[in-house]
């Protein structure tokens, strides 16, 4: 055997080679039949699974987000603007050299050395590499331009345009339009998720908010084919977005720029309001800020800056402030006693310059400390004498007197469409139950008479009461949309208007508030010098710091903050009222010098043809009458 | 007959035969030294492969064109190897494998880096060359030489020596890293031994010792490679890494169905969802396009490919010729099963292109010259008297 295997043997060796070929051959056409074998599984047997999951790969479906509405002022005026902004994005998948092309970034936008770390960390955002990560928004035209230029140096560098939120007159309008921000987490869990998806913006405050679903549209869809890489290659079907609908406000522009320029930076809010209509004219806190910042986000620096503000810039004071609304409400008490058959226009009341309750010794004081002596209804509101009122109050109850301011607008929201609008307190019996589990005591109810006490107010509420008043009874609903789209905004009208039994006893309101800017008594007489219509108005004071029994008042030797808020209500012409406007001047002392004089010019400007009264001019009058504070 | 042609017939010049219309024809391919069958399948192939790659390569014609010009370098090289007598290739076989082993050693010194592996052995100005492509050739050539002075079945001794001629190479390319490439050197040696006659007890000796050595194996593999590994077992596990390639092809093929999406309509290739679709993964785009149909008529195609092959290889007239046409065509059906089994999903990942259809210019050459050998076996030993 082992001589036989060292000899060739050639036949042998033939028969053993056939015999591994034809083995051979046979385990081809095995492995073959095995491989077919699993080519059936895959085509045949689970072509559905693969089928679906090809599809899933390719089609894509994408929103198409809708543009947001704008927003104009009753004249056509721009207040919200969707203005296109560049942003820089990058790809890291299609970068060849990362650093090299963040260096160049750097350098062609003119940007410090540090930014490129930013750059570095921003473009790790992105989970999968071939999404683009947001590098820098807004950016300038000159920048775009030389990114456009060196372009071939740059690939998987993109310039996207987006649309964002811009707003003109950003200060002056903040507190009325409120602003868009990004969608939050939170707000993200109570969004129609598909009408959203491609949404990046969502109104936070004020009309904005309040008209979020009009001004937002419906989403579009589009399904796309995009290749592994995500980029899209072509659009399959698509349904297109409906854009949010324009809205039309009430306010006017020039009225509303007005009033911020004459708060002059104070702390303060103005709301003017058509009294037929309800239409809010004006509607100005002080100071504003700037919302424009609030769009792409603020940041953290200027935002603590803005909150930590002693000023409260970011507080809403016209709808949001509450002030105890002082002799501003000496009208509607007036018009309650009246009604009520308390008192009759003719009824007189004499003042030794306190009031006091029978069987008690304390005594509520008249401003003026040697009184006013006989006092009618119009000499009450002219003088703003506390006496008449004490008496009033006293005698109308705090029961009649809550349900008869309740009907002027007070202690509730009177907006139709105002966005976080406080209803601020009319204090009741039942409320201070409920508050202090404590009785009303009478004493209280004279507090409440003059306008103090528990009774807090917002700015918008006292217009709103002032043009009810101005309409003879006819409630309004200040509002401040006037059309959304093409729709105009229709309120119901009023179901249960105020009556009186005699309705001229309203011209004698309005004769006593008239008074007070032309009479020679009246609180307001110096604003009321050299008007060309006829106007009614109320000033009032609201006491920040509360006085002693016997202390006397001196506004120089308290600290700025410690003075009392200025207020002041009215309304104008007489006969046929196109205007209520509500002044509050937080610490200017005396109200019937500087929130009058706002007033008036308010109602000049929106009366008179010509050109409103120089601001620079009024404002030298107001220091001068500032100088010399009387009355209240 | 001389005594020469009698002892070393490749040596003479081929006799004229006799004027006959039909013996003329013959006579053409056989001056040719070509076989008409296995040229005709492998034009059909080449030019399916080439229709393939069209679509695969997203319509780019340049790259077609690349390919087809290869295609005709590849023809060209199987013409002119198809001339050599199979003692000229006996000859050569030493000097071959002795070259190619040198080269892989000076790859391995002063290799030029491409794609993380090791490959290449660059003369500068002049080209960049895999020596390995050429031990695909050698190693068969080389075993085949060695083993046909041999009695056979091969003693031990011979084994041994086959073994130390197998594993050096085949370790120097694996270490490149070149799973792919060294899994088909080392195929095209062993078919050798096995189609000598190696005994079945050994055969099964090795297949254990084999499965013994795995767990040494694992440990001495590169971490892409095992991640490679652990992928096939459960593409899932990483669908977006490594685990993405197999997902994709299997979509690929899964999708396409029984008759296919249709030339250039398959929506997984076309959209670059399929990685390395006009390389390794190709036959994926076939499948997905031409849907089963098309594959079982291309593995049809291959296996008559592989029979012509094998019947050539049967008519072989001496050892060397025998054992190396059949290691060559055995080794061409490694490379089909090896590719399909992969992009199928039965197989882990290895760098196998699908011969004669996959994009690349190294490998079509070598098999065309691999074609070339077996050509030159089959049209030499007809001058032996029958």
């Amino acid at each position: 055997m082992r001589k036989s295997r060292q000899l060739k043997n050639p036949e042998q060796e033939v028969r053993i080679f056939r015999g591994r070929a034809l083995l051979a051959a046979c385990l081809v056409v095995a492995l073959t039949a095995a491989l077919m074998g699993r080519l059936v599984y895959l085509q045949v047997v689970q072509h559905e699974v693969y089928i679906t999951r090809s599809e899933k790969n390719r089609v894509r479906i994408e929103p198409l987000p809708p543009t947001r509405g704008l927003i104009y002022d009753r004249n056509g005026v721009l207040l919200a603007e969707n203005r296109p902004t560049y942003n820089l994005t990058l790809v890291r998948e299609r970068v060849e050299d990362l650093d090299a092309t963040l260096a160049l970034l750097v350098e062609l936008l003119e940007l410090p050395d540090a930014e490129a770390e930013a750059f570095r960390e921003r473009s790790r955002q992105r989970q999968r590499p071939y999404q683009p990560a947001l590098l820098m928004s807004d950016l300038s035209e000159a920048q775009i331009a030389r990114l456009a230029v060196n372009r071939h140096r740059l690939p998987g560098v993109e310039v996207e345009a987006q649309l964002l939120r811009y707003y003109p007159d950003a200060e002056i309008m903040a507190h009325a339009l409120g602003y868009v921000g990004r969608i939050n987490a939170e707000e993200l869990e109570n969004l129609d998720a598909g009408n959203y998806a491609g949404t990046h913006f969502i109104g936070k405050t004020g009309v904005e908010r309040q008209y979020e679903e009009a001004l937002h549209g419906q989403a579009g869809l589009r399904q796309v084919e995009t290749n592994a890489r995500g980029r899209v290659l072509r659009e399959l079907g698509r349904s297109d977005p409906v854009p949010g609908r324009d809205l039309t406000l009430t306010l006017d522009k020039e009225l509303q720029t007005l009033a911020y320029e004459l708060l002059d930076g104070r702390r303060g809010s103005i709301v003017a309001i058509e009294p037929a209509s309800g239409e809010i004219l004006a509607m100005v806190s002080a100071p504003g800020f700037d919302s424009n910042q609030f769009v792409t986000g603020i940041d953290v620096t200027s935002y603590r800056a803005l909150q930590n503000d002693i000023d409260l810039p970011l507080f809403n004071r016209a709808i949001r402030g509450q002030y105890p609304p002082g002799s501003t409400i000496k009208p509607f008490l007036a018009l309650a006693g009246l009604a009520e058959g308390v008192i009759t226009p003719d009824t007189v009341v004499r003042d030794p310059g306190y009031y006091q309750l029978p069987n008690d010794s304390r005594r509520y004081r008249n401003w003026l400390r040697w009184g006013h002596g006989r006092v009618d209804l119009e000499r009450s509101l002219a003088v703003s004498n506390n006496t008449y009122y004490y008496t009033l109050a006293h005698e109308l109850g705090i029961d009649r007197i809550h349900e008869r301011m309740t009907r002027f607008g007070f202690g509730q929201r009177v907006g139709a469409d105002v966005f976080g609008e406080s209803p601020a307190l009319l204090p009741s019996r039942e409320w201070k139950r409920g508050r202090f589990n404590q009785p009303w005591y009478p004493g209280e109810t004279l507090s409440v008479g003059i306008g103090q006490g528990y009774w807090m107010v917002t700015p918008l509420q006292l217009a709103a009461a002032t043009a009810t008043l101005a309409n003879r009874g006819t409630t309004v609903t200040p509002h401040l949309a006037r059309a959304v789209g093409e729709e105009p905004l229709n309120l119901p009208p009023d179901q249960s208007p105020i009556v009186l039994d005699n309705d001229q006893w309203w011209d004698r309101v309005y004769a006593g508030m008239e008074e007070v800017l032309t009479g020679h008594e009246g609180t307001a007489r110096r604003t009321g010098a050299g008007l060309e219509y006829r106007m009614g108005g109320k000033s009032g004071t609201a006491q920040v710091f509360s006085l002693g029994q016997d202390q006397r008042y001196n506004a120089a030797e308290l600290a700025e903050r410690l003075r009392d808020h200025a207020l002041f209500m009215a309304f104008a012409p007489l006969e046929d009222p196109q205007i209520a406007v509500s002044v509050i001047v937080e610490n200017a002392g005396g109200g019937s010098t500087h929130a009058a004089h706002l007033a008036r010019a308010m109602t000049d400007a929106w009366l008179l043809e010509e050109e409103a009264p120089e601001v620079e001019e009024l404002r030298e009058r107001i220091d001068n009458d500032d100088a010399t504070v009387t009355g209240n | 007959m001389t005594r020469l042609e009698q002892l070393a017939p490749w040596r003479t010049r081929p006799v004229r035969p006799p004027e006959s219309g039909i013996s003329r024809r013959r006579s053409l391919w056989s001056r040719l030294h070509l076989d008409p069958w296995l040229l005709a399948l492998l034009l059909i192939l080449m030019g399916g492969g080439l229709l393939v790659l069209y679509s695969a390569s997203g319509q780019r014609l340049p790259v077609v064109q690349a390919q087809a010009t290869r295609f005709a370098v590849a023809l060209a090289v199987m013409v002119m190897l198809a001339r050599l007598s199979p003692a000229t290739l006996m000859r050569w076989s030493p000097l071959a494998y002795g070259g190619g082993l040198a080269m892989l050693v000076a790859v391995e010194i002063m290799g030029d880096v491409g794609m993380g592996a090791q490959r290449w052995l660059v003369i500068p100005g002049v080209m960049r060359f895999q020596p390995s492509e050429m031990m695909k050739l050698a190693m068969p050539m080389m075993i085949a030489a060695y083993l046909c002075r041999r009695p056979l079945p091969p003693s031990w001794r011979d084994l041994l020596i086959c073994g130390l001629l197998l594993g050096l190479p085949v370790l120097l390319i694996a270490r490149q890293p070149d799973l792919g490439t060294s899994l088909l050197v080392a195929c095209a040696g062993l078919f050798v031994v096995l189609l000598a006659g190696l005994s079945w007890r050994f055969i099964l000796a090795m297949g254990a010792l084999a499965a013994a050595a795995l767990p040494l194996l694992w440990m001495n593999m590169h971490n892409y490679q095992r991640q490679r590994v652990l992928t096939f077992l459960n593409p899932e596990s990483d669908p977006l890494g490594s685990g993405w390639n197999i997902i994709q092809s299997t979509t690929a093929i899964g999708s396409g169905g029984l008759t296919g999406k249709g030339w250039l309509e398959g929506t997984q290739s076309q959209l670059e969802f399929l990685p390395e679709r006009h390389t390794d993964f190709i036959v994926a785009v076939l499948g997905e396009e031409f849907g089963l149909v098309g594959m079982v008529t291309i593995l049809l195609l291959y296996l008559l490919i592989i029979g012509r092959g094998l019947w050539l290889a049967n008519t072989a007239q001496d050892s060397f010729g025998r054992l190396l046409a059949g290691s060559i065509i055995l080794t061409f059906f490694i490379y089909l099963f090896v590719n399909v089994g992969m992009v199928s999903g039965i197989l882990p990942v290895v760098g196998v292109p699908l011969p004669l259809v996959s994009y690349g210019g190294t490998s079509s050459v070598t098999l065309m010259a691999g074609f070339g050998i077996l050509m030159a076996i089959q049209a030499h030993r007809r001058l032996l008297p029958r």
